[in-house]
C-alpha cells in the first residue's frame, strides 16, 4: 500500500484547485484521482462562454477554465492518476481504487478531499406514462453528445426543465440545426441563470412554458411526439390544456444530485437538503480529515464559487495534515481563551478542550433551503466565515435575518432573492465569541414574499 | 416607432426594459431600476452582439471534434452565417487553445479560435 499526504478524488475544477491549494499551503505529496481519460471534469463538455467572470476578470469558455488549472497543476508537479475509478474510501482514509495499467490498488492518506461533482437526475425518476422509445435523453448526455462526440441526438427537439443545461442545450442544438419547439418548465419560475434563458432562448425565439409539464410521450421504437399540459400550483396537470407537440428528441434536465455513493459507504453524513456531506467551517466532513468541495458538496452553478470553495479546502487540509503530523508523537498544545493552554490529542476529539469542539449549528429557516457549512466551531473558525445559502422560492423585497439564539444580529435588505442564485453572507469570529453561550445560528428570509 | 422589449441580465431582478425606437434614434427606455439597465438596453438596441461557441472537426485527434469560439463577439444577425462557416472547417491534431481555425468569419473581421486542447492519437 502506498502512502499519500493528500489524496483527491475527482479532477474537475474542484479537485484541481484544492489540489493547488494544498501544494502552495506546503503539501508535498498530493494524489488526483480522475476516473475519466482527461482531467477537467464537466467542464469540458461546456463549450458555451461565460466561466470565470468572478476569477479572472474575463470570459472564459468550460475547456479554456479548466485549462487554467490543469496547467497550473503540471506546473506544481502534482501527480494525477486518469482512468482510475475510486472504488472506496475507509473512514481511516484508505482509498481503493482500480485502473487499466495497475489494478485494483489500496492508498493511505493522512486527508482526502471529496471533488466527485454531480450527475444528472436519471430519467427513471420522471413519473411520465408511455413507452421509453430511443430519442430521450438527460440535457447532460446530449451535451457530451454533441460537444465532445461530435453527434446529433436529433432534429425536432423538446426540452423539460429549464436548468441551465437545458438552456444551454437549447441554443446548442439550434445553432447545430435543429428546431428547438420548447423547453418546458414544471415550476412558475425557471431555475437557470436569467442571462441564459436571454442569450439561449429567447435570442432564437424559443418558448419557455412555465408551470407546464410532459405527459405523455408518443412513438415506441423512436420518440414521436409528446403532450404538453399546464399544471396547477400543486405541480398536476390541468384537464383540457394538454397539446400535441411533434419530435424527434426528448431532454430532461431535472436537476442535479451531489455524487456521494462513496461518502454513504463510508458512513459521513450526509445533508438531506444539499444531499451532500455536512461539513464544518473547514469543508470536513462528520468524518475525520475527509473534506469535501464544488459539486459533490452542493450545486453550484458557478464555477467560479466552486474554484473559491475547493481553495479553502486544500488549505484547511493541508492545516489538518501538518497539525495531526505535529500532534503524532503525542499531544498537541493549543492557547486557550484567557492565554491558558490546554493539551489534547488530534486523533481523539474527546479530549479536546470544551472550548475546542464546541460546535454552532446553522439553521436553515422559513425561505432557506439549506447552508454550508451546517456548523461552525467559534475556536477554529478563520476571522470570517462566508456561508452560502439557497432559498426555496422567489422572494420580492426582503431581507436575509441571521439570528445568534433568539438575537437577531444581521439584517440584510434584498430587492429580489430566487433558488436560482446562490446567497452568501459572512460570520466573523469576532461577533461569535462575543455570544459565548449561543447553540444555534439561525438564518432566515423575512417580510412579505410573492410568487414572481 | 418600433417598441423593444428585453430582460435585463446585468443582476437577478431581471427587470423587464422596454425601449422606444423611431428610425435609428431611441426615443425612450423604460422598465430598468438602475443605470446598468438603460445601458443594456441602449446596447441591444443599436448593436447588439454575441460570442459564439461551437465545435468543428479534427482529424487524427484524442477526440473527433474540438471546441472553437469567436475571439470576439459578433453581431447578432451574423450569428448563423458564422455558424455555417464554422461548420465547414476542419483541423488537423493536435490544437492547442488559442490556435486560430478561421479568419474574418462570416467578414466580421473576428477570428474563430481553438479552445480546448486535442492531442494527436
Ligand atoms: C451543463 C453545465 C453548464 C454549466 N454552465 C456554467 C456556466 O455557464 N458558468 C459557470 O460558471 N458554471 C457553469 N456550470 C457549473 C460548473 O461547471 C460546475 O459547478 C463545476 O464544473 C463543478 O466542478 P466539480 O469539480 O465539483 O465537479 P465536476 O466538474 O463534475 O468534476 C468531478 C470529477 O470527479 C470525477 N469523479 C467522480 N466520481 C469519481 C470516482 N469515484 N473516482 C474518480 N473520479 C471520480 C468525475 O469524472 C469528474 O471529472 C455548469 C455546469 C454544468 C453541468
Ligand atoms: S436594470 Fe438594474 S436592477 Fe434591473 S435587472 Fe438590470 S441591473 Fe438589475
Amino acid at each position: 500500500m502506498t502512502d499519500y499526504e493528500l489524496v483527491i478524488i475527482g479532477g474537475g475544477p474542484a479537485g484541481l484547485a484544492a489540489g493547488i491549494s494544498a501544494r502552495k499551503n506546503g503539501i508535498e505529496r498530493i494524489l488526483i484521482l480522475e476516473r475519466d481519460k482527461e482531467l477537467g471534469g464537466i467542464l469540458n463538455q461546456c463549450i458555451h462562454n461565460g466561466f470565470g467572470l468572478h476569477t479572472f476578470q474575463e470570459e472564459l469558455t468550460g475547456p479554456e477554465y479548466a485549462d487554467r488549472y490543469i496547467q497550473e497543476v503540471r506546473k506544481l508537479r502534482i501527480e494525477c492518476r486518469l482512468n482510475t475509478m475510486v472504488l472506496d474510501i475507509s473512514p481511516e482514509r484508505k482509498v481503493t481504487a482500480v485502473n487499466p495499467s495497475d489494478g485494483m490498488f489500496e492508498i493511505q492518506a493522512q486527508a482526502v478531499i471529496l471533488a466527485m461533482g454531480c450527475r444528472e437526475r436519471p430519467r427513471g425518476a420522471l413519473n411520465i406514462p408511455g413507452y421509453r422509445p430511443a430519442g430521450i435523453f438527460s440535457a447532460g448526455t446530449a451535451q457530451r453528445l454533441v460537444n465532445i462526440e461530435g453527434y446529433m441526438p436529433g432534429k425536432e427537439v423538446v426540452i423539460l426543465g429549464s436548468g441551465d443545461i437545458g438552456l444551454i442545450m437549447a441554443r446548442r442544438m439550434t445553432l447545430e440545426g435543429a428546431s428547438v419547439k420548447a423547453v418546458a418548465e414544471l415550476m412558475p419560475y425557471s431555475s437557470g441563470l436569467k442571462r441564459n434563458i436571454v442569450q439561449c432562448l429567447d435570442d432564437y425565439g424559443i418558448p419557455l412554458m412555465l408551470s407546464h409539464t410532459v405527459v405523455r410521450i408518443w412513438g415506441k421504437e423512436r420518440l414521436e411526439g409528446i403532450t404538453l399540459a399546464e399544471v396547477d400550483e400543486k405541480g398536476r396537470p390541468i384537464p383540457g390544456t394538454e397539446e400535441e407537440i411533434s419530435c424527434d428528441t426528448l431532454l430532461l434536465s431535472v436537476g442535479l444530485i451531489p455524487e456521494n455513493e462513496l461518502s454513504k459507504d463510508c458512513g459521513i453524513v450526509l445533508d438531506p437538503s444539499t444531499k451532500g456531506p455536512e461539513v464544518n467551517e473547514s469543508l470536513e466532513t462528520t468524518s475525520e480529515g475527509i473534506f469535501a468541495c464544488g459539486n459533490v458538496l452542493h450545486v453550484h452553478d458557478l464555477v467560479d464559487y466552486v474554484s473559491e470553495e475547493a481553495e479553502l479546502a486544500g488549505k484547511y487540509a493541508a492545516q489538518y495534515i501538518k497539525e495531526s503530523k505535529a500532534s503524532q508523537p503525542v499531544e498537541c498544545i493549543k492557547e486557550g481563551k484567557n492565554g491558558q493552554s490546554a493539551v489534547y490529542r488530534k486523533e481523539d476529539k474527546s479530549s479536546r478542550p470544551a472550548e475546542l469542539i464546541r460546535e454552532i449549528r446553522l439553521i436553515p429557516e422559513s425561505g432557506v433551503s439549506y447552508t454550508v457549512p451546517q456548523k461552525i466551531s467559534p475556536a477554529r473558525m478563520p476571522e470570517q466565515v462566508t456561508v452560502r445559502f439557497r432559498v426555496r422560492s422567489i422572494f420580492h423585497r426582503c431581507s436575509v435575518g441571521v439570528y445568534f439564539g433568539e438575537r437577531c444580529i444581521v439584517q440584510k435588505k434584498r430587492l429580489i432573492m430566487a433558488p436560482g442564485e446562490m446567497e452568501s453572507i459572512m460570520l466573523s469570529r469576532e461577533k461569535l465569541r462575543e455570544f459565548p453561550e449561543i447553540k444555534t445560528i439561525t438564518i432566515r428570509i423575512e417580510e412579505q414574499m410573492e410568487e414572481a | 416607432m418600433e417598441l423593444h422589449k428585453f430582460i435585463c441580465i446585468n443582476c437577478p431582478l431581471g427587470c423587464s426594459l422596454q425601449v422606444e425606437v423611431e428610425g435609428a434614434d431611441i426615443i425612450s427606455i423604460s422598465g430598468n431600476t438602475c443605470k446598468r439597465g438603460e445601458v443594456y438596453a441602449r446596447n441591444e438596441v443599436t448593436n447588439p452582439v454575441r460570442v459564439v461557441t461551437s465545435t468543428i472537426k479534427v482529424i487524427g485527434g484524442e477526440q473527433g471534434v474540438v471546441s472553437v469560439k469567436t475571439k470576439d463577439p459578433v453581431p447578432k444577425d451574423k450569428i448563423a452565417a458564422c455558424m455555417e462557416e464554422i461548420k465547414k472547417i476542419t483541423v488537423k491534431a493536435p490544437v492547442h487553445i488559442k490556435d486560430v481555425a478561421a479568419k474574418n468569419i462570416a467578414g466580421t473581421k473576428t477570428e474563430v479560435v481553438v479552445t480546448k486542447e486535442v492531442r494527436e492519437i
